[in-house]
C-alpha cells in the first residue's frame, strides 16, 4: 500500500502522521487520509479540491503532475510526501 | 470601559490587559502565524481568523475560560460549469470581516475573494450567502490591493438584526434588509479618481476601504473611501464627501462614535500611491461636528521619521467612546482612555499590525 508522510510543520495545528493507505492515484490515497483526518484536507487542498497554491506533492522523487484532480498513478511500494513549498511564507 | 485588547498581527496575536500599571501583554498565541480577524462575541467566546501562508485560511475559537480549539473555515461549494467565466476563484482566500450577528450564535464572515458566510452555530458551520455569491454584478467586483475583491466590512444594525451593510473592496456598499436573501447595490455621491471620468461616480466602482456606524444611531456611516472620507444619515445610500479631512483624505480605517453619531476617528496617510504618515508625523484626526472641522490629534505619538501605515481593522475603539487603539504596518501600538487627547505605547515592539479589536466581554 502507498505510504503518506506530511510536512512537519503542520504538526503544531494538527496530527498528521505517516499512514499506509489503499488507492491507485494520489486523490484515492488522500481521499482515505482524509477519511480518517477530515481536518486535514483543508491544509492540503483549496475548495475546489486543488493542491493549495503553496504545498508541494512528490510521488517518491517526481512533483506531483495533476495539481488540479491529483490523477497521478501509484504503486503499492510509492511514498506520497506533503510538503509545503518554499514560496507563500 | 474595555479592560482587553486583541492585537493580530503577522506573526500572532496578542491579549493585553488593563491593569493598575497600565497595559501589558496577558497571553500570547499563534506565534508565528498571520492573524487577519479577531472577534470577542457576548458570550465571551473569542474567534481568531489565521491567514495562513501555505495551508490557507483557518478558524479558531477559544470558549470563555476554555482553550483554543479549531472550527471549520467557510468554504465555496464545487464551481460549477456556467460559472467558469467567473474571474474569482472559488476557494476562501481570507476571512477578512468578522462580526457578530445580533442574535445568540449568529456571525457572519466577509471574505477574500467576496463571499459573505453565515453561521448560526458560533462558527461550527457554515453558509455561503449565494444570493450575494451569484449576483451578476459580483463579476464587476475588482481587486483592491490584492488581486481579489474583498468583503472587508459587515455592519449589523444593532436595533434590527436583519439589517445588513458590507463594505466591498471594490465594489461599494451593498444593502440587505432581509438577513442576506435580498441585496441591493446602495451607494450615491462617491467619487473614484481611478476611474474614466464618465464611471468615477459609478456605485460598484468605488473602493470603500472602511465602515463604520455609530450604534447609537446606526443611519450614520462613516466611510473611509480610497479617494476621502465620506458620511451616510440615510445608512449608507447617499454620502456627503468629508473634506475638512486633514492632514491628508487617504487612509484606510475610520472608527465611529459608539454614542455620539458626530464624532468619528480617522488615522490618514499621503495618498494613494505612497501610503506612509504625512511628514513622517504619525497622527489621528478627530472630528467632533460630524465631519465640519477635525482635530488632529499629536499627543503621544511619534513625530520625526514616522513611517507607520494603520490598515482598515487596525483601530478600535471601545463602547464607551473613551479608549482607543490603532496599530501599524511598522509594529506599532497606541492606546488611548482619554478619546484621542492622549496616547501612551505598550513596551513592546510588534511584529506588523493587521487587527486591532477591543474586547467588551
Amino acid at each position: 500500500m502507498p505510504k503518506v508522510s506530511f510536512t512537519r510543520a503542520l504538526e503544531r495545528f494538527l496530527a498528521a502522521p505517516m499512514v499506509e493507505v489503499e488507492g491507485a492515484t494520489v486523490s484515492e490515497a488522500l481521499a482515505q487520509v482524509f477519511a480518517r483526518a477530515p481536518a486535514l484536507r483543508g491544509y492540503v487542498l483549496d475548495d475546489q479540491g486543488a493542491v493549495r497554491r503553496h504545498v508541494s506533492i512528490y510521488i517518491n522523487d517526481q512533483p506531483l503532475a495533476d495539481r488540479q484532480r491529483l490523477t497521478d498513478p501509484v504503486e503499492p511500494r510509492d511514498e506520497i510526501f506533503v510538503l509545503q513549498a518554499l514560496s507563500g511564507g | 470601559m474595555a479592560d482587553r485588547l486583541h492585537v493580530g498581527t503577522r506573526k500572532g496575536l496578542f491579549e493585553l490587559v488593563r491593569t493598575r500599571k497600565g497595559w501589558d501583554v496577558a497571553e500570547t498565541r499563534f506565534l508565528g502565524d498571520p492573524i487577519s480577524a479577531v472577534l470577542v462575541d457576548a458570550d465571551g467566546a473569542a474567534y481568531a481568523a489565521l491567514d495562513l501562508g501555505h495551508f490557507g485560511a483557518k478558524l479558531w475559537r477559544r470558549d470563555k475560560g476554555g482553550d483554543w480549539a479549531e472550527l471549520p473555515a467557510p468554504s465555496f461549494p464545487e464551481k460549477p460549469a456556467e460559472a467558469k467565466d467567473d474571474p474569482h476563484p472559488w476557494s476562501l482566500v481570507k476571512i477578512w470581516g468578522l462580526e457578530p450577528g445580533g442574535v445568540p450564535g449568529r456571525l457572519w464572515a466577509g471574505t477574500i475573494p467576496g463571499g459573505l458566510f453565515r453561521s448560526d452555530d458560533r462558527g461550527a458551520s457554515w453558509t455561503l450567502i449565494e444570493s450575494l455569491w451569484r449576483s451578476p454584478e459580483r463579476a464587476k467586483w475588482g481587486g483592491a490591493g490584492g488581486d481579489q475583491p474583498g468583503i472587508s466590512v459587515v455592519l449589523v444594525d444593532p436595533k434590527n438584526p436583519a439589517d445588513l451593510r458590507l463594505g466591498v473592496s471594490t465594489g461599494g456598499v451593498w444593502a440587505s434588509g432581509d438577513t442576506g436573501r435580498t441585496w441591493s447595490l446602495i451607494n450615491q455621491g462617491m467619487y473614484a479618481e481611478y476611474m474614466p471620468p464618465e464611471l468615477a461616480g459609478d456605485p460598484i466602482s468605488q473602493d470603500v476601504h472602511c465602515l463604520s456606524r455609530c450604534a447609537a444611531q446606526p443611519n450614520v456611516i462613516w466611510c473611509q473611501h480610497h479617494n476621502g472620507v465620506f458620511r451616510s444619515e440615510d445608512a449608507g445610500a447617499t454620502w456627503s464627501e468629508v473634506k475638512a479631512i486633514r492632514p491628508a483624505k487617504f487612509g484606510f480605517v475610520v472608527a465611529a462614535h459608539p454614542n455620539d453619531p458626530q464624532t468619528a476617528w480617522f488615522v490618514p496617510a499621503t495618498k494613494d500611491e505612497k501610503r506612509y504618515p504625512v511628514d513622517g508625523k504619525v497622527v489621528v484626526a478627530r472630528t467632533r461636528d460630524g465631519g465640519k472641522s477635525f482635530d488632529v490629534l499629536t499627543k503621544g505619538l511619534p513625530q520625526k521619521h514616522a513611517y507607520d501605515l494603520t490598515l482598515r481593522h487596525a483601530l478600535s475603539v471601545d463602547a464607551s467612546g473613551e479608549r482607543l487603539a490603532f496599530g501599524t504596518t511598522s509594529g506599532g501600538l497606541w492606546i488611548s482612555e482619554d478619546g484621542g487627547d492622549t496616547w501612551m505605547a505598550p513596551e513592546m515592539r510588534l511584529p506588523p499590525v493587521a487587527v486591532v479589536r477591543f474586547a467588551e466581554y
